[in-house]
């Protein structure tokens, strides 16, 4: 680390948006053969900050030295020519092409798509990505479109990568993968930046760490010299607790049994096959498997929400009395207290809406209650007021469109809203998407304290670490089928990475 | 040198606005519209502009009747609109507005001339009034209900059931028209004056202008503060979030659709018991599309859709009036309509967004 030459410097980097300014006065250093992790909780400005490098916003104070000359990027084209690729949160590839053409799409001269092909494959072997340039993107897997992002900024000679977020979308294995790919870069000579929320990540992978707060850059440090709750003190400016505790279940009673369950898809694609296991009071049932396995479609069935093919789902209640769930009404399951919190990709779509505020988004659950035909608003701002106090919910009022606040306190308001109204089965996915690690175990506590007060939890997470932390059983899906359910306490996540690529990966059913 | 290539301005996304400012923002825009049409008055015809002006306001309300007619025409028009409201707050996109209003018309005209002398005047009219709603009502259910069970687009079964009102006003023309062979129905009963709507007050405007009111407050509190109108926005804004919370998102689009077009055939009603007396093919005026826009302009909020439709009939009427009293032909008037239109819908551009001059260090002046 003698002679190390900056990519990219920013000095003074500030952006407004409105009233709220997302960088104040950053400046960093991106060096050439190292990898550096962006740190910072949701809406510190990390993503903004690479959005100005990468030609999508443009900053209103500071400067940008690239190589050690200062520059303009007023467009993703200026970007490209300084050398500088940003693959997205979001991918953005058309679904009908093929990989080779989805990375030439845009660049100026003709369309050779042999020679492209040819130097796609050249670039694959030089960094050890595997992926068939002729394969169309929609029979891609998440993995294999994100190779393809890659490829495309470097086909297009990027010696500044920035990935924000790559492994939220990940299987263990593939994170894996993808790691080796970014160290090959390393030795390669190229800067490497990883904005993630993942601490073993970091950990494992980044040479240094940056670390942003509320916009601001509040330091650096080298990687090795430090640890993950240095790290998280650091972005979270005060000392928090990472463990989550686990308590045995209390007296544990079978609340949900689902028995062969088989759901299609619209086209008729078997999403779940024959998939059999109860959930209990006051315990956490942890569900893993690649994503779009069917855990979306399993959780939807049990609210509701999608017809199943075959199979039944009881439901007991605190007294034993019985009732099936398949074929029943989302609104007749969840006056039962099944209740369903689903935090999809763009964390909006379902469960909250975005145009609304706080206090009519608390409303969409109760909103019926009461007899006239008027709405009752009062409770609902109560109840939103209630949210923001207890979860600590950053907003400017709870007159504030949901869709101004940031994912994680949005999350917050979804979350907060489903546990206010008392249930007895909650289902969860995805509950941390996106999430700080902050926000994150705020969010587990509140799991924890449902699972205390004799709730069943079902989560659906795509963090294994934690998933083997906080669950009490892991049902482990692969293909829609169950692929073995495992104890929490004494699985390590080898057997469930295996078990999620492999139906039936390792022998212990429960 | 660096500095040449910085781009001169950037178009930044406001955070949210005050309405005071937004309201400026628009009043603004109208200062400048009205500055641009009086240029082009200027320099295309050499009239002066501030006659012209003063012309078109002669024109909506220059005399005692001239403002009856112009509120009146303001009341059909905000009916309209608000008929068409609910389903846009569902982003159900009802362009069907001049369908509904006809198939109303035709069900009240049939009532007048096929109950003629059967039945007592006041039940005629209860009759009518029943009918001219089911009937848009009906002609509202059909894109909904295709929308609901097989999701077609709304725009298109909308639009086409227009054309099917239409034709059929044009069929029943030739059945009932009198006299023979004039292709027209003329004023039906006449010398009965069955099925005429009463005058309230000795005054023959004030009944539509009553039922707009009366709309208007009704329709704002039901789409504000009832579970009905609070169902329609989470459909609208999002109908997989409605579904989740079990909201039947296919029974709030029919039920939606009845009511807009049940408005609609309570239009058409007036239309022809209150105000034309007779039916023709072009009883709506092309107010079903007109509605679209001044319901857009609003916002999608009823009390702000008085002002926008007030504008619209404004504009419309004085535009017919300078086309008479300069000599000049009605495409004159429409440009000026044109040009007022562009920039107060152009504005809401400057109300989402503002562009920031880029003036690095120092001085970053905001530019409206």
């Amino acid at each position: 680390m003698t002679n190390k030459e900056a990519a990219v410097s920013l000095r003074g980097i500030t952006k407004r948006f409105g009233a709220v300014t997302a960088n104040e006065n950053v400046n960093l250093d991106i060096f050439k053969g190292e990898i550096l992790a962006l740190l910072g909780e949701n809406g510190s400005g990390k993503t903004t900050l690479m959005n100005m490098l990468a030609g999508l916003y443009y900053p209103d104070e500071g400067k940008i030295y690239i190589n050690g000359k200062e520059e303009v990027i007023s467009s993703p084209k200026d970007a490209f020519a300084l050398g500088i690729g940003m693959v997205h949160q979001h991918f953005k590839l058309v679904d009908v092409l093929t990989a080779t053409e989805n990375i030439v799409l845009g660049l100026k001269g003709k369309l050779k798509l042999k020679e492209a092909s040819a130097k796609i494959r050249e670039i694959c072997d030089k960094y050890g990505f595997e992926v068939d340039p002729n394969k169309k993107i929609y029979d891609m897997s998440v993995s294999e479109k994100q190779t393809v992002e890659i490829v495309k900024v470097l086909y297009r000679g990027a010696d500044i990568l920035i990935l924000d977020e790559p492994t939220a979308v990940l299987t263990p294995q593939e994170t894996e993968k993808l790691f080796a790919v970014l160290r090959n870069m390393r030795a390669d000579g190229k800067a490497v930046v990883i904005i993630t929320h993942k601490m073993h990540e970091v950990e494992s992978l980044s040479d240094r760490v940056a670390v942003l707060r509320k916009g601001e850059y509040v330091g650096e440090m080298v990687t090795a010299q430090t640890n993950a709750q240095e790290m998280t003190n650091m972005m979270v400016g005060r000392s928090v607790s990472l463990n989550i505790t686990r308590k045995e279940p209390v007296n544990p009673e079978t609340r949900i049994e689902v028995k062969g369950l088989t759901v299609r898809n619209e086209e008729g694609i078997v999403k779940l096959d024959n998939v059999s296991f109860t959930a209990r009071s006051g315990e956490i049932l942890g569900i893993a498997g690649v994503s779009g396995c069917g855990q979306k479609e399993l959780l939807e069935a049990i609210a509701g929400l999608q017809k199943a093919e075959s199979g039944s789902i009881i439901y007991t209640d605190e007294n034993g009395h019985t009732e099936e769930l398949l074929g029943k009404d989302p609104l007749k399951i969840s006056d039962l207290g099944v209740y369903l919190s689903f935090v999809p990709e763009d964390r909006l779509g379902m469960g909250l809406v975005g145009n609304m505020d706080l206090t009519d988004n608390m409303m969409l659950r109760s909103f019926r209650k009461g007899r006239g035909i008027f709405t009752d608003r009062k409770s609902p701002r109560h109840l939103a007021e209630n949210v923001v106090n207890e979860l600590e919910v950053v907003t400017p009022g709870i007159s504030t469109p949901v869709r101004r606040l940031s994912g994680g306190n949005v999350q917050k308001v979804l979350v907060g809203r489903e546990i206010s109204t008392a249930p007895t089965v909650l289902l969860t996915a995805y509950a941390v998407r996106g999430l700080d690690i902050n926000s994150s175990y705020t969010i587990y506590d509140l799991i924890n304290k449902q699972k205390e007060a004799g709730v069943a939890v079902i989560y659906v997470g795509e963090d294994l670490d934690v998933l083997l932390e906080l669950s009490d059983r892991i049902l482990v899906l692969c293909g829609g089928q169950v692929s073995g359910i495992v104890d929490g306490r004494n699985t390590d996540k080898n057997q469930v990475g295996m078990l999620m690529t492999r139906v039936g990966g390792a022998n212990d059913y429960e | 040198m660096n500095k040449k290539r910085e781009p001169l301005f950037h178009i930044v996304k406001r955070d949210g606005v005050s309405w005071q400012k937004a309201w400026g923002i628009r009043l603004l825009a109208i200062v400048v519209a009205l500055l641009v049409c009086a240029v082009v008055t200027t320099v295309l015809t050499g009239d002066n502009p501030i006659s012209v002006y003063a012309t078109m306001l002669k024109g909506a309300f220059g005399s005692v009747r001239k403002f009856w007619v112009t509120t009146q025409e303001v009341a059909i028009l905000l009916m309209i609109s608000l008929a068409l409201t609910p389903a846009f707050r569902m982003k159900f996109w009802n362009v069907g507005g001049e369908g509904q209003v006809l198939i109303g018309a035709l069900a009240a005209a049939a009532c007048m001339i096929t109950l003629e002398g059967k039945l007592p005047n006041a039940l005629i009219i209860c009759i009518m009034v029943v009918s001219s709603i089911a009937a848009g009502a009906v002609w509202g259910f059909i894109p909904a209900i295709l929308k609901a069970k097989w999701n077609t687009n709304e725009t298109l079964s909308t639009l086409m059931m227009n054309y099917i009102a239409t034709q059929i006003v044009a069929f029943f023309t030739i059945v009932w028209e009198v006299p023979k062979g004039s292709g027209k129905i003329g004023i039906i009963n006449q010398n009965s004056n069955t099925g005429w709507l009463p005058a309230i007050a000795g005054n023959r405007y004030l009944l539509s202008i009553i039922i707009a009111a009366i709309v208007v407050v009704v329709l704002y509190v039901y789409l504000n503060y009832s579970k009905h109108g609070y169902e329609i926005n989470v459909v609208g804004e999002s109908e997989r979030t409605a579904r989740y919370v079990g909201i039947k998102v296919e029974k709030i689009i029919v039920r939606t659709m009845i009511l807009s077009g049940a408005i609609c055939g309570l239009v058409g009603l007036l239309l022809v018991g209150g105000i034309n007396h007779t039916v023709t093919t072009t009883i709506a005026g092309g107010q079903g599309f007109t509605g679209v826009m001044v319901s857009w302009l609003a916002k999608f909020n009823p009390v702000t859709m008085i002002f926008t439709s007030l504008l619209i009939v404004v504009l419309r009427r004085g535009a017919g009036e300078i086309s008479t009293a300069f000599g000049l032909n009605h495409a004159f008037s429409d440009i000026l309509t044109g040009i007022i239109l562009f920039f107060i819908i152009g504005c809401e551009f400057f109300i989402s967004y503002k562009i920031q001059i880029n003036k690095k260090g120092k001085e970053e002046k905001e530019n409206v």
